[in-house]
Parts: C-alpha cells; structure tokens; sequence
C-alpha cells in the first residue's frame, strides 16, 4: 500500500493512496461535513455536504480520492456557507416536522443544521405533498422527511442482499419506492440495515419513538462530527 | 434611572407553548421585568400597543386574516422583530395542511368527517371568526423579521440569551445546547 | 396481466436476450406495443431478465417518452422550446387542444391520441414543431395543428401526415420526413463529397498508435461543447488495459436550439459510421454505439440501413477491408427522452439499461465506462471530424479555424432570425457575422447554447465562436431587444428542472429555488436583494453541482442579469415597510372568501 501525503486547511495528513478524501480525512481526525455519505457503503455523491475545495475546484470528498500533494480546503467560509445551503435546501424541499419526528436528536439533518447554526433555512418552502407508507406491521415510510440519500437503496442490496427500495422519477418529482405495491409487500424486515441507515425519519421502526428522554439523544449535547473532531462545532 | 425597553409579545396561530417558555426562565423573570416594560402582550392582557416598542417577540405563524393584520401592526409598531418557535418560523404544525387546498381543509373539518354534527351542512361564517389563508404562511414570508429563535419550543435559555444581548446591544448567539427545532 | 400481453412481454424480453443491460430497448419495445409500461409488464420484464419490478420502475419514470399509465395509440408531443414559442407554440396548443377537446398532457377518452408538450425536438429552425408518434411534423400553424387533429382521428396512422417531404436524404424511402436540412452554408469538412472507405484505408496504413497521434496533430476538441481534446481521450482508453473497449458515438443532441447533428445524421451517416470505425481501430475496440435521442427515431432505419450496407461493403464486420484482426460491428441504442443523456457518463448509465443518472468521477469513462470496460464517447460531429482528417491529414485541418481551435463547427442558428439553419463555419467566426449571415435585426441578445451556456448581449457582439472565447455545442439562438431576458431565463429554467435527474442536492432543489426567484422578480414583487439572492444561488449551484447539466443551467440568468447591470428592467422595488410585496392578502384569502360566502375585512 503506498502512503499519499497532502494538506488539509494546511494540516499534512497522510493517507493511502486509492482512499477518499473523506475517509483519509476522518483517520486524521478531521471533521468534513457530510450526509449521504456512510461507513462502508460506495459513496452516492448526491448531498454535496462534503464539498471540499481540492487546488482550487470544488469535489465531493466522498468520492474523489486523495492525490499526492493536493491542496484541500474544508473549513472555508464559501464552503460553510454552501454546505449551509445544501442543509436550507433539502429542509425546504421536504416537509420536516421535528417537533413530532421520533428520530428527532438523532437525526443527522437535524444534527448539520444545529452544527451550522440554521435558525431558518434562507429559502421559501415548497411544502410539498408527499405520502406516508404505513401498510408494514414495523416500519413506516414517510417521504415528507426523505432526502434522497440512497442509503437504504444500497444498504438493501449490499448488506440485506435484497432490492426493496430504488428511485423513480426524475429532477424535483424524483422519490424512493418500494419492490411492490407497497412496503408491506416487500420482503423488508425489521431488522434489515436499510432501516437503521437513514440518516432522517424516513424509514422508522415503529413503536420504538421517543426512547431516549431529551437531553439524553445522540446529537442534543455533542454537535455532529464531534466523535471525529472533538470540540470544533460548538459555539 | 434609565428608561425600561418597551417589548411587546403576541401569539399569531401558534399554542402559546413559546410564552410558556418565555415564564419558564424561572426567577430570571425577575431580572427581566427590571430591564423590560411590556407593551402590548398576553402577559399584562393589554390588546393594542401603548407606544413604540424596541422589541416585537412574535410566537405562531400566520394562518388567517387577522394574523396578518396583527402582525402587520407589530412590524410598523417595533424596531426589531424576532419569530420565535416553529410556527413562526417555518408554519409549523398548522402548515401540514399546506400541501391540501383550503377548500379540502374545510370540508373535512366541517362537512366530512367522522362525528361531524352540521344539519346545515354550512362552513361557520361567524364575522368573528377569521377568514382563513389559503397556505400558512411564516411571518418572515409576511413582514420582514430580524431575528430567529427555533424551538418547539425554544429553550428559556435561548429566549433569555437573546433577549439579554439585544437588550446590551450585541449580537445575539444561541449556544449550541440550546438550539433545537423540538 | 392478460396470458397474451404477458406472453409478448417476455417474447420481447426474449428478443433482447432477456439481457438486464438492454432493458431500454425492452422498455420502448413493450411501450411502443402496448403504449405504457405497466407494473404488470414491469414484473414480467423483472422476471425475464432476472432483476426486481423497482428496477423495472426506476427506469421507466426516469424517461419522459415511457409511462406506467396508458397513453394513446398516437402521441402529439408538441415541442415548447423558447424558439418555438417565439414562433406561435401557445397558439397551436391551444388549436390542438380545443380541436381535441382536452388539455396539454390528456388523453382523449376514447384513448385515441395524447397531446404532451416535449422540449427541444431539434426542429429550431422549422418551429413550432411536433412529433406525431416518431414523425416530425413542422411549421405548425392552428389551422394546421386543427386539421392535423382531423386528419388524425380519421386514419390514425401518423406516417399519413407527411404529404410532401422535405429535402436531401429526408426523401430517402426508409426515411421520408417533412423535415428540411436548411444547410445555409457548407464548409469543407462536413459537406464535402465524401467517398466512403477512403478514410478508412488511409487509417490502416498507420498502426492504431500513429491514428491517435494524427488526431492530437489535428488539434481536433470534442464538439459537443466541452472541447476536450478527442486524441487525449482516445490515449487514455488506448492504454487502459482491458479485453474489451467501446466506442460511443453521442447522438442524444438534446441542447435546446441545437440541431445540426440531425442534419449531420441525416447527410454524412457514411462520415459518421467511417469515423466510429477508425476510433474503434485507433482505440482497440470491436463495438461501437450510437446513442440516438428519441426525437429522431425516424432517421434510424435509414441509420440502420447505412450499417447493412457497410457490413456487406465490407467496412464493417469481421477483418474489415481485409485487415485480419481488426473486428468492428455498430449497433444503434435509441433513447427515450431524457436530456441529461448527452451527458455522457448518464448515456453510459442508459446504454447499461439504467436511469440516465450520470457517474460519480473519478473514474471517467476512458478508464471505466460502458459496462466498466474502457469507453470513449464522442459527439457525431467530432466523429464524423475524423474522417476528415484521415482523408486530407492533420495539417489540412489544423490550418482552419483559431489558433487553440482548428476545423470548422457546424452551428445550428434559430431564433428571431430571417435565415434559420445549419452554418459549417471556421472557427474564430464573430457574433457579428453570424448575425450578418443569417439576416438577423434588431439583435437584443444571443444564447450561445453548449456546457458553456450563455446569453450575451451587445457589448459582447465581437466574441469569436472557439473554445478560448464563446464555446458552444453548436446552438445559437438569436432574441430581438423586444424580448424579455428574464423570461426567456427563466423558460430555461423550468426546461432545466423538468430535465435535472434529481440526484444532488443543489441541481435538484436548487433550480427549483432559482425559479421561483426569478419569477418574483418578474412579477413585480421583487426587491433590489433579490437579484443578489438570484447571483448567489446561481453561483452556488453552478459550483456545487455535481455534473454539467446543474454546473451550466444558470447561466441564462447570470446573463440576463449581466445585460441588466444594475438597472434591472423596472422589475424590482425598494422594499417599503409593512407587508412584504410578495404577500398578497387578496390572494391569499381568496379560497376562504369563496368557500365561505364572505369578503376579508381588511382587503
């Protein structure tokens, strides 16, 4: 394995050669913003959180790989402020309710806006019309607060070794759909990793809400990204 | 002794869980009514303004008419205008009907639905009640707002810090532990 | 599903080898047969070629010329590009629609005949313009639209249309379209006599290597717009080790205004198939693909009949012109509307039998494209560019044009323009003389069509077509000063946004956004800040998006914006306090003050 040395907002970080920016980035204990983006799934290159400058154009770090020498910027305030756009955009796009979504405090669309400080997303809702797919006995889909990450897609395929869920449509009209006529016609099971992968109260278990007092979730103390960085996304 | 800031608070179509919130600063309340005079608000009962105001402290988003023409008198009568809570902010849960027409919204209500009582089969037209808008509207889509507090709502904290900067004159930051949208 | 309509899905399923990366074609197929894709027949297909009725599905929404729910035995996409609207498009809507008694986008009861709008079909400079199933009808008018309806609920049979033919090979029996060629200008790379074989021998007396290196002399750039040198391309899928490699020829010509590539496939197919067969030679591939967008399916049996006959001539096939070895054989993959696919890493995704959303890159197609093996996709014209360079040599083609860009660029001109049509020009040639040429007045503004999108006013009218100043694909479009630049912005946009694949975040919601913008600005509700909201959304999603389509669909409005400078059309006012001018009360309690029986106090 050969080893790739580059810099980070001018830290040197090492990194083996072939591996993303983003994952280079995380073994060297910094944080890039990033959404669709998780652990081991092929990375789908669609929220555009992880946007980093590398010499100068602007690449998602999920996807492009490290090259030698390369200069990247990450906390920029250009990129801050579009990765901030990109949190405004898919609030508008959707109809998020957090004040009833059980995946509220553990929500990583939740968590980056808490992290960038969004009080209101800079753009007007579109308050769509979006249905909620409840004919599972224990799971729920609710495309209101889908943002087409394409975790569940992939993590059915990959790590269930099924195909309940893919993309239909297209631009603005695009959403997830399910094998069948409706979720509870697909072999999804509620222990499927498809389940537990969305980042946002799309795909929830049911019956299982609210768990965890307030105070006590994932993101309600520590911002997103802390695990990695510690201390940097505090204001 | 200097004069107090004049702050006024209203509650467009919201569920008065910001005011709560507000009380909830506990004996801070104390330190407050040292610094503040309320103007117009629920807190003293007093309907219109007395006089200008510093502050407008807006809970609730706009779902009818006579939100609109209450927070229009806000935006003419205060020099800063801040929405606090969801409603204020994004519609909150009133809009879930956004993506409905209006002419649905009512019908159900009144006409359709299960252990509805209406032998006139009429949509209530009491001149008392307001006409409804066709969408819920956040106040910012409505008159231009300041500044934004989130919470459902939101923290004492929140409320406190920015109240207690604006009122010295600096710029308002929410601490991280007490920015949430629930 | 009827035992009888499920037994033609698969015989269909079968036909394509029950072969998942062919499930375009099965998808048209089953369409063209039954006038939908059904979920039924969707399980069918899944089942046939061992995939899942969502894959089946995710397909079928992503194209806009396949539905899950039936449409009629005829369809009428009636194309609503700018230019034909300039020409009378809302008028013939209108004739059609009455005439048929529907709306745009229905579906006569007796399931008879759709009527759809559709964006650019490539007839800029014969609009209004339809497609009749795949017929292309022109130069519509409402009496015509009128009787064309008439004539079509009488015999239903679109090919009956066509009561007078166009020009060129458009008279050819396995073609036989009203289309004109309107070839203004010729130049002498395109529409020079061209003897097919020649090129090809001259390319088998130099080894692959020496092709690519002739390519590179020639300076040739790709002619789709980005400009990216064809012999570098070429190099890097050479050295790509792999079995196999393929090579694409980009015939998805869905730039709105743009349509020399359809004259292009219809008098140079010869041109065309000999340059694919020496990119095959030069790159060590067997396989060549033209990708042909939906809008012109009517030229594809005559395509496809230009493949026959150099089968049998011996230029393609196996040991071609007797070079033992040297394998090469041409199939024709139709799309099924869907912009995006000119992209090419999204053609690749649909040639695959997927939803044309483009790749992630790295890597790029060159080093892994078509079914993961070394793939260079290069536009028709570019192809058809090297045949002409191996008949006259690099240096010939090197001594037209600029000094960065050699050859000649073949433009499709429309708009408000009295000689609309296809123009070979050297490179380097002014937007003055464009206008000059094809007798334009009163010039307003130019949409310089292409990756790099532009509207260019005035100041700008010096600029030189090549890729140092004003590149292009090929479309320029010409706008009188009376027109509206925010306008036609934002037409582009809703193109851009009925056209975006949806899957990153900025392209997706951000046009959406961007539109709504723009149209506050025009109705009068806009403030000064809006037009920086305009910049800096433009801004972001051009920087942020993740392929071309998003990168570049915000230019008309930067452009508009740039023509405007800081006067901004009398569409923007200073805010005044009180209500914001976009809320309007009247409007909003109309719904109430209906249902209820009441007028607002306060309006």
């Amino acid at each position: 394995m050969s080893r790739i040395s580059f810099t980070i907002d001018g830290v040197t970080v090492q990194a083996i050669k072939g591996q993303s920016i983003l994952k280079a980035a995380d073994a060297a204990g910094i944080y890039i913003p990033r959404l669709c983006a998780y652990r081991d799934l092929v990375p789908h290159g669609s929220c555009r959180v992880c946007s980093v400058k590398v010499n100068g154009r602007i690449q998602a770090a999920c996807v492009q790989t490290v090259i030698e020498g390369a200069v990247v910027e990450n906390n920029t305030p250009e990129l801050e402020e579009y990765r901030s756009n990109i949190i405004d955009m898919l609030f508008v796009e959707g109809n998020h309710f957090c004040m009833f979504c059980e995946k509220s405090g553990f929500c990583e669309l939740q968590a980056l806006a808490y992290r960038f400080g969004i009080a209101v997303p800079k753009y007007q809702f579109l308050y769509p019309k979006r249905e909620i797919d409840m004919s599972h006995p224990h799971v729920y889909v609710d495309h209101n607060r889908c943002i087409l990450c394409g975790r569940c897609v992939q993590a059915s395929q990959s790590m269930d070794s099924k195909n309940v869920f893919q993309f239909i449509g297209r631009g603005i009209r695009k959403r997830l759909q399910v094998n069948g006529d409706s979720l509870a016609k697909t072999d999804l099971k509620v222990t499927d990793e498809a389940v537990s992968v969305c980042p946002v109260g799309a795909l929830v278990r049911k019956r299982v809400g609210y768990e965890t007092p307030v105070g006590l979730r994932r993101y309600d103390e520590a911002p997103i990204g802390d695990d990695i960085e510690p201390g940097k996304g505090d204001r | 002794m200097q004069a107090k800031t004049r702050i006024a608070t209203v509650s467009l179509s919201g569920c008065f869980g910001c005011h709560m919130s507000l009380l909830d600063i506990d004996d801070r309340i104390l330190k407050l009514a040292e610094l503040v005079e309320f103007d117009r608000s629920p807190i003293n009962d007093f309907k219109d303004f007395q006089s200008r105001c510093a502050v407008g402290i807006v809970e609730g988003g706009c779902c009818n008419e006579d939100n609109v023409e209450v927070l229009e008198s806000f935006r003419k009568n205060c020099d800063v205008l801040i929405s606090v809570g969801e409603c204020a902010i994004t519609g909150g849960i009133n809009s879930m009907r956004n993506n409905i027409p209006l002419k649905e919204c009512l019908d159900e209500a009144y006409l359709k639905s299960p252990g509805v009582y209406n032998p006139l089969n009429k949509i209530p037209n009491d001149p008392e009640i307001p006409l409804l808008l066709n969408r819920v509207y956040p106040c910012h889509e409505v008159v231009k707002i300041d500044y934004f507090i989130p919470g459902c709502p939101p923290q004492a904290d929140a409320l406190w810090d920015v109240l207690v900067a604006l009122l010295s004159g600096k710029a308002p930051v929410i601490a991280y532990k007490n920015h949430k949208y629930d | 599903m009827k035992q009888g309509t499920a037994h033609i899905t698969a015989n269909i399923c079968n036909k394509f080898g029950n072969d998942r990366t062919r499930l375009m074609d099965i998808a048209i197929a089953v369409q063209e047969r039954f006038g939908c894709v059904s979920h039924e027949a969707m399980e069918e297909i899944a089942r046939a070629v061992g995939t899942q009725r969502v894959e089946v599905e995710s397909l079928v929404t992503f194209y806009s010329f396949l539905s899950v729910k039936p449409q009629g035995k005829v369809v009428i996409r009636l194309c609503s590009d700018i230019v034909d609207w300039m020409k009378g498009y809302s008028e013939v809507a209108e004739a059609m629609a009455r005439e048929l008694g529907i709306t745009m986008g229905e579906t006569t009861p007796d399931g008879a005949i759709t009527l759809t709008d559709t964006p650019c079909i490539g007839m800029s400079d014969q609009a209004p313009a339809a497609l009749v199933n795949s017929v292309v009808v022109t130069h519509l008018t409402p009496e015509r639209g009128r009787q064309l309806v008439r004539d079509l609920r009488r015999h239903l049979d679109p090919q009956q249309l066509v009561t007078m033919v166009g020009n060129g090979n458009n008279e050819h029996p396995l073609v036989r379209s009203m289309v004109r060629n309107n070839i203004r200008m010729r130049g002498p790379v395109h529409f020079a006599p061209f003897e097919p074989g020649k090129a090809l021998l001259k390319a088998f007396e130099l080894a692959p290597s020496d092709v690519i290196s002739e390519i590179k002399e020639s300076k040739l750039r790709g002619r789709g717009g980005a400009g990216f040198p064809t012999a570098l391309k070429w190099e890097l899928a050479a050295n790509t080790p792999g079995e196999k490699r393929y090579v694409i020829c980009n015939a998805d010509e869905g730039e709105p205004g743009t349509f020399k590539d359809r004259v292009l496939l219809t008098e140079c197919a010869e041109q065309l198939l000999e340059g694919m067969t020496i990119a095959g030679y030069a790159v060590g591939s067997d396989t060549g693909i033209i990708y042909l967008r939906a809008e012109y399916r009517y030229l594809m049996p005559y395509l496809q009949s230009k493949i026959e006959g150099r089968l049998k001539q011996g230029f393609l096939g196996r040991g071609i012109l007797g070079k033992k070895g040297f394998n090469f054989d041409i199939r024709i993959q139709l799309g099924a509307g869907a912009y995006i696919c000119g992209e090419e890493t999204a053609l690749i995704s649909s040639c695959e039998g997927l939803r044309g959303d483009p790749k992630n890159r790295p890597p790029f197609p060159p080093q892994e494209g078509y079914l993961k093996r070394p793939t260079i996709v290069n536009n028709v014209e570019t192809l058809c560019c090297v045949s002409r360079i191996l008949l006259e040599g690099a240096k010939w083609f090197a001594s037209i044009g600029s000094a960065n860009t050699t050859g000649t660029k073949v433009l499709s001109i429309s708009g408000d323009c009295r000689k609309p049509g296809v123009y070979e020009v050297p490179f380097g040639i002014t937007t003055r003389e464009l206008i000059e040429l094809s007798e334009a007045e009163n010039v307003g503004s130019l949409l310089i069509g292409g990756p790099c999108r532009q509207m260019i006013g005035q100041v700008r009218l010096d600029g030189q077509i090549c890729y140092d100043d004003l590149a292009t694909g090929g479309a320029i479009i010409i706008f009188n000063g009376a027109r509206n630049k925010l306008e036609i912005a934002e037409h582009y946009l809703d193109f851009f946004i009925d056209e975006s694949c949806g899957h990153c975040t900025p392209c997706r919601v951000g046009l959406t956004l961007l539109k709504n913008l723009v149209h506050k600005v025009i109705s009068g509700t806009g403030e000064p800040a809006d037009l920086d909201r305009m910049r800096d959304l433009s801004n972001f999603i051009i920087n942020m998006s993740r392929c071309g389509l998003g990168q570049a669909a915000p230019n008309p409005v930067l452009g508009a914006l740039e023509i405007f400078g800081d006067a901004s059309g009398g569409f923007v006012a200073e805010r005044k306090p009180g209500l914001l001018p976009e809320f309007d009360l009247s409007k909003a309690v109309i719904d109430a003050e209906l249902r209820v029986g009441r007028q607002s106090k306060y309006v």
